[in-house]
């Protein structure tokens, strides 16, 4: 699915897990919601284990690349007993348009949720033009 | 040739690309209220009882339920939308009600059960019952 201002890089996404096959570390394609409002579009990613400090959002020409890194406490003694999710990093890429203002990019964790502002620039804002009677 | 393909890399990484994706899939078609599949849960076990990780990114903690009825636990809570009114272009978290039952290897002190939440996962930690520890009997001479 594309919005005008964001697009999902799925394919780049495989291909780099494909290149990342040589190192043992997988990462997987974290569930994300895209809302758009007026002036912003925003992005809530779920990245359960991340901490604030261990996430990476890269902007690199066009490609927004967002990296949450899993730190878990050290069980000592605790054997696996029952397994229903893997423990990796998370990584997705995004392409923006140049609708969006990359400087005015707000990011935060809270609840293992990465929420991100990307603020349409004021070029795209929608303007009223009121006629002069 | 079919060995070669069976111990590559690639090949594994996509079987367990695939084993995810059933298991997305599992969950999205999981239409009956209260997802079944929703959250996974982890479960580490020791000696003296287990501790379970469930995946609740998001949720405010004072929206999840646990109760505890002798081996049997249950987590009930509900996920909200975190916003109303703008207009959606993608929605792959899921929202909504959710309960999940587990059935632990041992009856658990139900006292000593205790739960905290942290970077979206719920650890709940679950003793075993001293009635069912093993214990060690030692001999004693006269």
């Amino acid at each position: 699915m594309a919005t005008g201002l964001m697009q999902t890089k799925e394919h780049a996404d495989i291909q780099t897990n494909g290149n990342r096959a040589a190192d043992t570390q997988r990462t997987y394609t974290p569930a994300t919601d895209i809302y758009e409002s007026a002036d912003h579009l925003l992005l809530l990613t779920d990245m359960p284990g991340v901490k604030p400090e261990g996430v990476d959002i890269t902007v690199e020409q066009n490609m927004l690349t967002i990296h949450g890194h899993v730190s878990m406490p050290k069980l000592d003694g605790y054997s696996l007993m029952h397994a229903e999710y893997g423990m990796a990093d998370y990584r997705r890429v995004f392409a923006l348009s140049n609708e969006i203002d990359r400087e005015g990019i707000q990011a935060s964790v809270k609840n293992g949720v990465l929420k991100l502002v990307l603020p349409k620039s004021k070029k795209a804002a929608p303007r009223k033009i009121t006629v002069k009677g | 040739m079919l060995l070669h393909r069976l111990v590559d890399n690639d090949f594994i990484s996509s079987l367990q690309d695939m084993h995810r994706l059933r298991q997305q899939l599992n969950r999205l078609l999981a239409t009956e209220p209260g997802m079944a599949e929703f959250p996974p849960i982890n479960v580490f076990s020791s000696d003296n009882g287990a501790l379970a990780w469930a995946e609740i990114p998001g949720i405010d903690p004072k929206d999840i339920d646990i109760s505890l009825v002798n081996d049997t636990l249950t987590v009930r809570g509900e996920r909200r939308p975190e916003t109303a009114g703008d207009s959606c272009h993608r929605q792959e978290r899921l929202y909504g009600q959710f309960t999940r039952t587990i059935q632990l290897p041992f009856p658990v002190e139900a006292d000593e059960v205790k739960a905290r939440f942290f970077d979206g996962i719920l650890e709940i930690s679950l003793p075993r019952a001293h009635s069912d520890k093993p214990r060690k009997i030692t001999v004693t001479s006269e």
